[in-house]
C-alpha cells in the first residue's frame, strides 16, 4: 500500500515538474536555446510573489494577476535585449549569456532578501494542507492535485495554441526559418518576443507553484533549473506532452527512491535521467547501424 | 616551406622571445619556495590553479564547442580521489598525482552518452552529472556526508614543506597541461577541433572524426579539472562536497575564459591572471563580486565574445604562441620587399 501512495505522490510531484520544464521545453522548441536562467526567473516571480504578500498583505492569486504583465515584460526584454543577440552568435554564446544572467539574478535575489528560506503556504490559508483521502490511508493534497491540473491545462493550453491560433503557427513557422518568415510578413523578432512572453508566464505560474507548495531560497534557481531540464529531457526535449510524461517519470522515480533511501529521492532522479540519455544513445547506434549496413543490403537484395 | 610565392611559418620572432621567456619563468618560479614567505606560495599555487581551470576549460568550450556547466564534477572528484587513495595507504603527494588518472578512467565512459547531447543539452546534461557525483561521494562513509572529511595524512609534513611541495606540484601540474594543451593544438588532433570549433558538419565532411576529437578533449579537460581539484585540497587541506562540488568553480571557468578569450590559448591563461585580480581586488566584496562575475559573463559573452586577448589578437595579428601558421609573401618576390600583412591559418 505504501508503495502505491508513494507512486501516487510520484505523479503530484510529476505535475510540478512537468509545470516548472513547461516555460524551458517552450523555449527550446521554438528558441532552440535552453535558458540557463530559467529556475533563477522562476524564483524571482516567487520571490515577487512572496514580497506582495508580506508587505502588501494580498493573497498570492491576487499577487499572481500583478506579476503577470511584469513577468511578460520581462520575457519581451530578456529576448531583446539577451536572447536575440546570442542567438545571433552562434550555439555556444545563449548557454554563456543566460548562466551569467542566472548567476547576476540568484545573487540580486540574496542581496535583497538575504538567505531565509520563505514560503508562501502561510499566506494560502488551509490549502497548504487540506487533503482528500482516497482509499484507506492514500491522502492527496489538495494543491498538489491543483498544481497537477494546473499542469495538464498549461501545456495542452500552449499546444493548442500552437497549433490552432495565428500567432502559434507564426511561432512554429519562425522556429523553423527565421529568416525565411521574413519573406511571408511575419515579424520574426516579434513572434519571438511574443513567445518568450508566454514562456515567461508560464514560469511565473511555476514560481507561484514553487512557492506555495514548498520552501525556497535566492540560490533555488539552480535545482529548478535541473528538474525541468530532466522533465524534458526524460520526456523528449521539445515536446510539450513528453514534458509532461518526463515529469511524472521524473517524480514517480524520486518518490520511489525516496522510500529506498533517504539519500535516494535525488540519486534517483538524476539516474532515471542517465539511464535515459544511455538508452537514448545506444538506441540511437542500433538506428545508425541499421541505415548504413542493414538497409543498403536489404536495398541491394 | 613556399607555395607559389608564399612561406607558411609557425615561430615569428616575437612568438620564439615569449616562449624563450615563459620557459625562463617557470624555471625560475621553481626557486620561490626558497625566496617568498608560505603565505605568496599559497596565493601563487591559487593562481596556477586558476590557470589549469581556464586552460583546460577552454580547450573544452572554446576549441571543442562544448560548453559544459559541470566541470565542478571532474573537480570535486579530483579531490574526492585523492581522499580516497590516501586514505587506502597511498603517499598523500602521489594520490594528489594519481587523482586525475583516476578522474579520466571515470570520465571516458561518460563521455560515450554525454556527447550525443547537443550544446546547450550538454552543458546542462554535465550540471545534473556533477549533482549525480556530489550526491554518491555523499555517500561514502568516509566522506561523512555534507561534513566532510579532512586530507589527515598531510600531517606527516611540517608547514613548509607542504607548501613548498605543493607549490611545485602545482607549478609543474601547469606547465604539463598548458605544454600538453599547446602540442594537442598543433598537432592533427588540434586542427581537427579548431576545424570543429569552426564548423563541425564542414569538418565532419572532410573526414573529421568529429566524436573521437571531442572525446580526446573531454577526457584532458576532465583531467585537467580534477588535478587542480587535488591540488585545492592539498593546500586547503578539508574536504567538504558542497564546496567542491559547487557550480561556482565552473562559473569562475567561463568568467576567466570569456573575459581573457574563448578559444584562444594566451586568451585563457590571461584571463586567469584578471580574475586572479579581481578575486584579490573585489573578492571580499561577497555577494556583489558574484553579482559582478556574472555581469561580466554576461556582457562579455554578448558583446565581446572573443574576449579581451582574442579581440587584441585579432585586431592587431600578434600571436604570442604559435598554435596556428602564418602565411606569408615570400620574401623573394620582387613585388614583396617587406613581410606583408599576414593571414592567420
Amino acid at each position: 500500500m505504501i508503495w502505491i501512495g508513494q507512486i501516487f505522490q510520484g505523479m503530484l510531484l510529476g505535475g510540478y515538474y512537468a509545470l516548472i520544464a513547461c516555460g524551458l521545453s517552450f523555449m527550446f522548441s521554438v528558441m532552440g536555446v535552453i535558458n540557463l536562467a530559467h529556475g533563477s526567473f522562476a524564483v524571482l516571480a516567487a520571490f515577487a510573489l512572496w514580497a506582495i504578500a508580506e508587505y502588501a498583505g494580498l493573497s498570492p492569486f491576487l499577487g499572481w494577476l500583478i506579476i503577470l504583465p511584469g513577468m511578460a515584460l520581462l520575457g519581451v526584454d530578456f529576448q531583446r535585449l539577451i536572447l536575440d543577440r546570442s542567438t545571433r552568435a552562434g550555439f555556444l554564446i545563449p548557454v554563456l549569456s543566460t548562466f551569467g544572467l542566472s548567476i547576476c539574478i540568484d545573487n540580486s535575489l540574496f542581496e535583497r532578501f538575504g538567505a531565509d528560506t520563505r514560503s508562501l503556504a502561510p499566506y494560502i490559508g488551509d490549502l497548504s494542507y487540506d487533503s482528500w483521502e482516497l482509499a484507506d490511508g492514500v491522502f492527496v493534497g489538495k494543491l498538489a492535485v491543483y498544481i497537477f491540473l494546473a499542469a495538464i491545462v498549461l501545456l495542452g493550453g500552449l499546444q493548442l495554441f500552437l497549433s490552432r491560433t495565428h500567432l502559434g503557427r507564426s511561432i512554429r513557422a519562425t522556429a523553423v526559418d527565421r529568416d525565411t518568415v521574413g519573406l511571408l510578413g511575419i515579424d520574426a523578432s516579434r513572434v519571438n518576443s511574443c513567445a518568450a512572453a508566454i514562456a515567461m508566464v508560464t514560469v511565473s505560474i511555476a514560481g507561484a507553484a514553487l512557492a506555495m507548495r514548498a520552501t525556497f531560497d535566492p540560490y533555488a534557481g539552480a535545482p529548478q533549473l535541473l528538474f525541468a531540464f530532466e522533465a524534458a529531457v526524460i520526456g523528449g526535449t521539445g515536446s510539450l506532452w513528453g514534458t509532461l510524461v518526463g515529469g511524472l517519470a521524473l517524480g514517480v522515480a524520486q518518490s520511489v527512491g525516496a522510500q529506498i533511501n533517504p539519500q535516494g529521492f535525488l540519486i534517483a532522479g538524476h539516474a532515471v535521467f542517465l539511464v535515459v540519455l544511455i538508452a537514448r544513445a545506444s538506441f540511437d547506434r542500433v538506428f545508425d547501424a541499421w541505415r548504413a549496413v542493414i538497409l543498403p543490403k536489404a536495398r541491394a537484395s | 616551406m613556399s607555395v607559389a610565392g608564399f612561406s607558411v611559418e609557425r615561430w615569428t620572432r616575437p612568438s620564439i622571445a615569449v616562449a624563450v621567456s615563459s620557459a625562463m619563468l617557470l624555471c625560475g618560479m621553481t626557486f620561490l619556495p626558497f625566496i617568498v614567505g608560505p603565505a605568496i606560495l599559497d596565493r601563487m599555487t591559487t593562481l596556477f590553479i586558476y590557470v589549469i581551470l581556464a586552460a583546460t576549460w577552454n580547450a573544452l568550450a572554446g576549441y571543442g564547442g562544448l560548453v559544459s556547466i559541470g566541470q565542478q564534477a571532474f573537480f570535486g572528484l579530483g579531490a574526492y580521489a585523492t581522499i580516497r587513495l590516501s586514505d587506502y595507504g597511498v603517499n598523500v603527494y602521489l594520490a594528489v598525482l594519481a587523482a586525475p588518472l583516476v578522474v579520466a578512467l571515470v570520465s571516458f565512459p561518460l563521455s560515450f552518452p554525454m556527447l550525443r547531447l547537443k550544446a546547450s543539452e550538454f552543458a546542462v546534461g554535465m550540471w545534473v552529472m556533477a549533482e549525480l557525483f556530489h550526491l554518491l561521494v555523499n555517500l561514502d562513509p568516509l566522506v561523512q556526508g555534507e561534513t566532510g572529511t579532512s586530507l589527515i595524512a598531510l600531517n606527516a609534513y611540517d608547514v613548509g614543506q607542504r607548501n613548498a611541495l605543493t607549490f611545485w606540484i602545482a607549478l609543474a601540474t601547469m606547465a604539463i597541461v598548458l605544454i600538453a594543451l599547446f602540442m594537442l593544438l598543433r598537432s592533427a588532433t588540434g586542427a581537427a577541433l579548431q576545424a570543429i570549433r569552426d564548423n563541425e558538419e564542414a569538418a565532419s565532411s572532410i573526414g573529421v572524426r568529429v566524436t573521437t576529437v571531442k572525446r580526446i578533449v573531454f577526457v584532458f579537460a576532465a583531467a585537467g579539472a580534477a588535478i587542480a581539484g587535488s591540488l585545492w585540497l592539498a593546500s586547503a587541506i578539508s574536504f567538504q562536497p558542497k564546496t567542491y562540488f559547487s557550480v561556482q568553480w565552473t562559473s569562475y571557468m567561463i568568467f576567466m575564459v570569456l573575459v581573457g578569450g574563448l578559444g584562444s590559448f594566451e586568451g585563457a591563461i590571461v584571463g586567469a591572471v584578471i580574475f586572479y585580480a579581481m578575486e584579490a581586488a573585489f573578492g571580499s566584496a561577497g555577494v556583489w563580486y558574484m553579482i559582478g562575475l556574472g555581469a561580466a559573463a554576461l556582457l562579455f559573452s554578448l558583446f565581446m565574445p572573443r574576449g579581451l586577448y582574442g579581440t587584441f589578437g585579432s585586431r592587431t595579428g600578434v600571436q604570442l604562441l604559435p598554435v596556428g601558421y602564418w602565411l606569408r609573401a615570400a620574401p623573394s618576390e620582387p613585388a614583396a620587399g617587406r613581410l606583408s600583412k599576414t593571414a592567420e591559418a
